[in-house]
């Protein structure tokens, strides 16, 4: 038991991730929602944020900004930061494109809830 | 919104957001930071500007001809700064050995292309976050 | 019904995904093996190589240029998709709506 509680505490940035993450799918998949579909996906992005920051961790390090008047010292990896910088760019893109498409499907069916706009496909494919 | 209060206090910190986005925009190989966060911050503030006083207001302070110029004139100064360094024999954006002056560590004016290059890129992000505020707002 | 499937589906994902934790190398531990030899490169050279106190920085814009030229350019495509979606075909409707104005 005791064990157990340390392997909690010390990995607690990768369990919150995939909590997150398993949060972020079971919105995605039960909401019917298009605009609760797209927050969904924001939160698996920021659940993978979370992994992949937390991989670079190295505990009692500061942050990677060299101050040649201390010396030397301990520096988290950089690499995964740079990296998610990329990651973060291409989620704003991808969502203002998504919440842009939803704006047109709203303007074409008046609606956005995706069981209503299937139902209103499947009428125009039976004409 | 029509409310005095949120239009005066707008009007009173708009300055301060904007050259803290600047601050965070050159200083961002120095401090925390960096283009794509201090672009963001510059554009927190025209949102701001467009959430208390309107749409058209907003438009004013970025019209879509001046956003687009911004955008497509940060991509390709970034690529022409890579091709000096093709141009002098080395590979795309090559920084230290192509010559550009690399000054003091420490120095706002220093590690050669890298302040130019976030300068441009932070104009670039936040004309982009801007024009999708913008857009998304006139579709009402 | 369905509700409770996703449920039990994803409950099974989550205890996969948890179960997984204490295979993977300790958290904070300077030793991992994302802590490689590039990180280590960065960190000793990087800022003699370009001069930029803060790495990542450095990194992004100097050692990884290249891939900010694509993230500048996924921005770009970014938002002329979305002004090619909404914005054209709202500038009419704007002006019949300004023109509606002017004449009520």
């Amino acid at each position: 038991m005791n064990l157990n509680i340390d392997l909690i505490v010390n990995n607690i940035n990768y369990i919150g991730a995939m909590i997150l993450f398993v949060i972020g799918l079971y919105t995605v998949l039960t909401h019917p929602n298009l605009i609760k579909k797209v927050i969904g996906l924001n939160i698996m992005e920021t659940a993978i944020f979370l992994f992949f920051v937390s991989i670079g961790y190295v505990q009692g390090a500061v942050a990677p900004i060299v101050n040649p008047e201390t010396g030397e010292q301990m520096f988290v990896n950089p690499l995964p930061s740079a990296m998610i910088l990329t990651g973060i760019v291409v989620a704003i893109s991808i969502t203002a494109f998504a919440l842009s498409l939803i704006v047109k499907i709203h303007a074409a069916y008046g609606t956005i809830e995706l069981d209503e706009i299937m139902k209103i496909r499947s009428v125009e494919l039976d004409d | 919104m029509d409310d005095l209060f949120v239009r005066i206090t707008t009007r009173m910190i708009l300055p301060f957001i904007q050259i803290y986005g600047l601050y965070v925009i050159i200083h961002g190989h120095l401090s925390p930071g960096g283009a794509f966060s201090g672009g963001s911050i510059f554009a927190a503030s025209i949102v701001l500007y467009t959430l208390a006083y309107g749409l058209k207001p907003g438009q004013k302070r970025l019209p879509h001809h001046i956003s687009s110029k911004i955008e497509t004139g940060g991509i390709l100064f970034f690529i022409l700064i890579g091709l000096i360094g093709v141009a002098l024999g080395y590979t795309f954006l090559t920084n230290q050995e192509a010559g550009f002056p690399m000054g003091e560590i420490g120095r706002v004016l220093s590690a050669g292309l890298i302040p130019v290059v976030t300068f441009a890129l932070g104009l670039k992000v936040m004309s982009t976050v801007v024009t999708l505020f913008h857009t998304m707002m006139e579709e009402e | 019904m369905r509700k409770i499937f996703t449920f039990i589906m994803l409950g099974g994902l989550l205890v996969v995904l948890l179960s997984s934790i204490s295979e993977l190398p300790p958290m904070g531990n300077g030793d991992n093996p994302s802590f490689n030899e590039i990180s280590e490169y960065y960190i000793d050279e990087g800022v003699e190589d370009t001069h930029a106190p803060n790495l990542i920085t450095a990194i992004i814009t100097d050692y990884r240029a290249f891939d900010t030229l694509g993230e500048a350019t996924v921005l770009f495509t970014g938002i002329a998709a979305v002004v090619s979606l909404i914005g054209i075909t709202h500038h009419s409707k704007n002006k019949e709506d300004e023109e509606d104005d002017l004449h009520g």
